[in-house]
């Protein structure tokens, strides 16, 4: 099998997704703790609005979020601000994707929070702890046991969906494996070539959410 | 707007038998590999183990790529009789389809059985029953019941996979979609109209399998 030099470029594309991973990743989980704040509110408008964008994201294919935000949101923008606005492919890939891993993220948050024990938080006032000390020494600490595996399945997702930015033309490993396909006629090489870095990556993801995991409960 | 409908209804019309068809094949496929995971041969075991690791490891773009672009690459398959399905992009995206959604639903069946309470398979060994008379009788009815809310998930997903299909030429709701703004220029109109079609099939669906699951419940004694 000839590669034909085509490796480094399918390396710098495999970067280009690992980074891009990485952003929609940390963007998510902005959304994703806001969106949950959200909805445990008292007030009912906020939470229709954090609920009604969950079902939104979670109901539509990731490819019509991306095109929306890429295509559509550039629409509006050059609509509104009366010049040709062009977001980048990139920024639109982080979005898209970090919207959509918000939206199921928010419901792994709010299930970790509800998992803590009352007791606990009755507990902490009992000791006289304010509400930020209750939050960030027995509600976060705990929390996050239970979200790291519903994280960990959402950043698998979230690394095989990020193969669709190559649609909006971003140069990412699927991008550089097309265009070795086309150039030398040998398409199922370099797909599978892809699908292999794609195994490895989330093989080597799914060890470190072990350690995690593992390090999590280390008390218990 | 109202001028689109035929072709909006056409888009709807291969994304629905995108989704049908995918669904099917998927659930028999996985059927048939979650009993072939609890088979007697190591060899039969292992390969569906490998092929569930590939399959749920890698993006569904590069499988429906794999299937309709890769396939060409040997001059024996373009020679032989599967070449008239793979080099229809609908049979290919139907392939690639049901194969990832067979994987995804075999996990949620291994997992289904594995939480059916071991004292029912005990009671099922103690009154005598043959291995395939239990698995017929009660280990499938109950591990049915326990995969239901998590397939359900599983049938929206390959309503979302379908628009993948639109990669390869097909002119589905996404496909469709593209092509009229391409005419018309109007990308946000079309967009909105898009979701629209996706969030009310995707109600269609919940309430399908919340019948199922009122249906199939077991009835409670008050």
């Amino acid at each position: 099998m000839q590669l034909n030099g085509f490796y480094l470029q399918i390396l710098s594309g495999t970067l280009v997704t690992i980074k891009l991973a990485l952003c929609a990743a940390v963007f998510g989980m902005a959304v994703g703790l806001i969106a949950a704040s959200l909805e445990s509110i008292p007030n009912r408008w906020l939470r229709y609005v954090a609920a009604s964008f969950i079902f939104i994201i979670r109901g539509l294919p990731e490819i019509l979020v991306l095109f929306f935000i890429y295509f559509g949101a550039a629409a509006i923008l050059s609509h509104l601000l009366d010049h040709y606005v062009d977001i980048s492919s990139f920024a639109a890939g982080v979005i898209a994707l970090g919207l959509i891993f918000g939206a199921y993220a928010s419901q792994v948050f709010r299930g970790a929070f509800l998992a803590i024990d009352v007791g606990q938080i009755e507990a902490g006032k009992a000791m006289g702890f304010g509400r930020v000390q209750i939050l960030t020494r027995i509600q976060l600490p705990q929390a996050w046991r239970h979200a790291i595996p519903g994280l960990g399945n959402l950043w698998l997702v979230l690394l095989k969906d990020t193969a669709i930015v190559t649609l909006i033309g971003l140069s990412d490993m699927m991008n550089e494996a097309k265009l070795a396909a086309s150039t030398t006629h040998e398409p199922f090489t370099f797909y599978f070539i892809a699908a292999v870095i794609y195994l490895l990556i989330t093989s080597v993801s799914q060890k470190i959410i072990n350690v995690f995991t593992h390090h999590a409960n280390r008390y218990i | 707007m109202i001028a689109y409908l035929p072709q909006l209804m056409s888009g709807l019309l291969v994304t629905l038998m995108l989704m049908l068809a995918s669904a099917g094949a998927g659930l028999l496929l996985a059927i048939l590999m979650t009993l072939g995971s609890y088979s007697d041969k190591w060899l039969i075991r292992k390969i569906i183990e490998a092929i569930v690791f590939f399959i749920r490891g890698t993006p569904l773009l590069v499988q429906i790529f794999l299937i309709y672009y890769g396939m060409g690459q040997f001059a024996w398959i373009r020679d032989s009789f599967l070449w008239f399905l793979l080099r229809e992009p609908m049979s290919c995206a139907i392939i690639a389809l049901s194969l990832n959604s067979a994987c995804y639903t075999t996990v949620i069946l291994q997992g289904a059985i594995q939480s059916v309470p071991r004292n029912e398979i005990a009671a099922t060994e103690a009154i005598g029953m043959r291995k395939w008379l239990a698995f017929r009788r009660i280990i499938f009815p109950r591990a049915f019941r326990i995969a239901i809310p998590a397939y359900s998930n599983e049938v929206i997903m390959i309503l979302k996979g379908t628009s993948l299909a639109s990669t390869i030429t097909l002119l589905d709701i996404m496909g469709m979609t593209q092509r009229l703004i391409g005419e018309t220029y109007q990308t946000v109109e079309f967009y909105l109209i898009a979701a629209g079609i996706y969030l009310v099939l995707n109600g269609i669906i919940t309430s399908i399998f919340a019948v199922l699951q009122k249906w199939s419940a077991i009835p409670q004694k008050d």
